[in-house]
């Protein structure tokens, strides 16, 4: 780009890359990325069950992994851990929370604390069926997984509403 | 209280005659800036500035006596120490430090924050060491060479971005605040805290960000006509995510690479962040390493069972983003008493998700009268910004309040009006007056009118 001939050959080629203006804002360095890709780190799951894997679980599967791995920090009933409560009367899962999907991802996410990530998909399955249980959602043997879980009607799925408007 | 030794600037202007408002009545024109101009005993907030604060027998204030002869100190007789690759404070500035806040020590020590020490500084601008920290999972340790931002879903061509490309962008370079959707949640509390102004305010900070223009990415990537909003996720151990409307990412977002001119700090996102001017504090992803753009929200748990606002009526209002206009006097505040009676600079910060602060008025009779500060230009836009007014305290109680309002007209609102719209449970978005409780004792703490 010392010269001008240089600088023209530079923009075509950025142009060409992006398809656009060659006057680009920038200088188009992004490089080409797929969806399977990015496989690893896309681990969205939306209120509509987009993004939940195969697999399953229940509450019953997922009690004694709950009590190995959440009760230290939530509480054997999800209701008296240092971590907060999970159930209950306060703003919990049950009370609160408006998607079961939600649980799912937080889940899979960021939790145990100590080593997210570290769960399958079916022990995700399974906590998430034992954590709705301790709230008095789904049944001890109802089996959740990517169909059945965004079915589940959480107690207070009406008491959302957004703030925003585009303007 | 306080847990620090007590900082010099009360003892100025202590030492001297004692100003009363009835000193300056009557005197000449330049004298006229003396007179209180509300209750409590504020004066006019350019009485400093004019430098109109001679009193009466012939004494200029500022000119206090020394304790003791001078005395040639041993730093000037012998050489200093050498130049060094990263400066420090001086060791005597030690303890002004962040105050770190841990709730879940044993189970979970970085789902944490630390407190920006307000009342220990001055300006606009907070020195990269003492920003607030606010951590879902600790901070996460990040090889730049193999971080990388992707931006994807509803593109027409997804595209990754390695550090070293984005280090190739043009920038642009703004001062900007930065405060946690869940500052000032003790303002929301029962009764009045007991902790110093950090603790209650510290969640807020402010300073000169550099960053490539999120639009210039986008138009990179080429959104799709269903991209309304985007995901952003970091790279953290808690893969922190939010939903951020389209409009906002094209309108002032950046990718900040530079904090006050340095690369960011780790607990603020090294090596980039996004930067969402104005908005809370949580949707500026830290370590972002994706931006994936999608039809609508995907209701994270950080926009549903957190960062929501419980409403009076039992709803909870979600996606409310930007931080309402706000004020607090930081000199003094709980924690920063007053050594003595006499002339004083009440000073502080306000700030407005919406734009610039247009006002600040402040109060030293619990809300009876008000007084317009100085506000120190420039006013920036969706930056802090520093107000100032003189005050002569007679050393009896005093209710001291600040109330800022904004370009767009709003006004900072009284801590029962706040709470009239919210459920007892919201600690998010809390922008109500600060009122600081002055004793005799010169003791400050955090009050309720």
């Amino acid at each position: 780009m010392r010269r001008p001939a240089h600088l023209a050959a530079f923009l075509l080629i950025v142009g060409c890359a992006t398809g656009s203006d060659p006057a680009a804002r920038g200088p188009a360095l992004g490089t080409d990325i797929d969806e399977a890709d990015l496989a690893v780190w896309n681990i969205d799951v939306r209120p509509d069950g987009v993004g939940l894997p195969p697999g399953s679980g229940s509450a019953a599967e997922g009690e004694p992994l709950y009590a190995q791995r959440c009760a230290h920090c939530h509480g054997i009933d999800g209701t008296d851990g240092p971590a907060g409560p999970l159930a209950g009367e306060d703003v919990t899962v049950g009370t609160f929370w408006p998607y079961a999907t939600t649980l799912f991802d937080y889940l899979r996410r960021a939790m145990p604390y100590e080593a997210p990530g570290s769960l399958t998909d079916d022990e995700l399955y399974a906590l998430t069926a034992h954590v709705l249980h301790l709230n008095g959602i789904v049944g001890r043997t109802a089996r959740l997984d990517r169909t059945t879980l965004p079915a589940v009607v959480m107690p207070n799925r009406q008491g959302f509403r957004s703030d925003w408007k585009p303007r | 209280m306080d847990p620090c030794p007590r900082p010099a600037w009360p003892t100025l202007l202590t030492q001297r005659p004692r100003l009363k408002p009835s000193d300056a009545v009557g005197y000449h024109a330049a004298m006229r800036d003396l007179t209180a101009v509300a209750g409590g005993g504020l004066l006019h907030r350019r009485a400093f500035l004019g430098g109109a604060l001679a009193i009466p027998g012939g004494l200029v204030l500022g000119s206090a006596a020394l304790a003791g002869p001078l005395v040639d100190p041993v730093w000037s007789h012998r050489p200093g120490a050498l130049p060094r690759g990263y400066g420090m404070p001086s060791p005597a500035e030690g303890h002004v430090a962040r105050i770190p806040f841990t709730p879940f020590p044993g189970i979970a020590p970085g789902a944490a924050a630390s407190f920006s020490p307000l009342s220990r500084l001055r300006g606009r601008i907070t020195p990269n060491g003492l920003h607030f920290e606010r951590h879902h999972s600790g901070v996460p340790a990040i090889d730049p060479g193999k971080h990388v931002l992707a931006i994807h879903g509803r593109v027409k061509r997804p595209l990754s971005f390695r550090v070293e490309d984005l280090l190739r962008y043009p920038t642009v370079t703004r001062q900007l605040f930065l405060e946690c959707a869940g500052n000032s949640l003790l303002q929301a509390a029962p009764e009045p805290s007991e902790k110093p102004c950090a603790v209650i305010h510290g969640l807020v900070s402010c300073s000169e960000w550099t960053g490539v223009p999120l639009s210039v990415l986008l138009d990179e990537v080429g959104p799709t006509e269903e991209a309304h909003w985007a995901i952003a996720e970091g790279a953290d151990a808690a893969r922190m995510n939010r939903s951020v409307p389209m409009e906002k990412l094209f309108d002032d977002a950046l990718i900040a690479l530079y904090q006050n001119g340095e690369r960011l700090r780790p607990e603020q996102g090294y090596p980039l962040r996004l930067l969402l001017p104005g908005w809370e504090g949580n949707t500026s992803v830290k370590w972002l390493r994706r931006l994936e753009l999608a039809p609508g929200p995907v209701h994270s748990r950080e926009e549903t069972a957190r960062y929501s606002d419980r409403l009076a009526d039992g709803k909870a209002l979600q996606f409310t983003f930007e931080m309402g206009v706000k004020s607090v006097i930081t000199h003094p505040s709980a924690g920063l008493d007053l050594s003595g009676s006499g002339l004083y600079e009440l000073s502080g910060i306000c700030w407005s998700g919406a734009g610039r602060v247009r006002r600040v008025e402040v109060s030293a009779d619990g809300g009876a009268s008000w007084a317009d500060a100085e506000l120190e230009a420039p006013v920036l836009s969706r930056c802090l910004a520093r107000f100032r007014i003189p005050w002569h305290w007679q050393g009896g109680p005093a209710l001291l309040l600040s109330r800022a309002t904004d370009e767009t007209g709003a006004t900072q609102p009284s801590r029962d009006v706040w709470l009239e719209r919210y459920a007892p449970a919201q600690i998010y978005h809390c922008n109500a007056i600060q009122a600081w409780q002055v004793e005799p004792s010169g003791r400050v703490r955090a009050a309720f009118t």
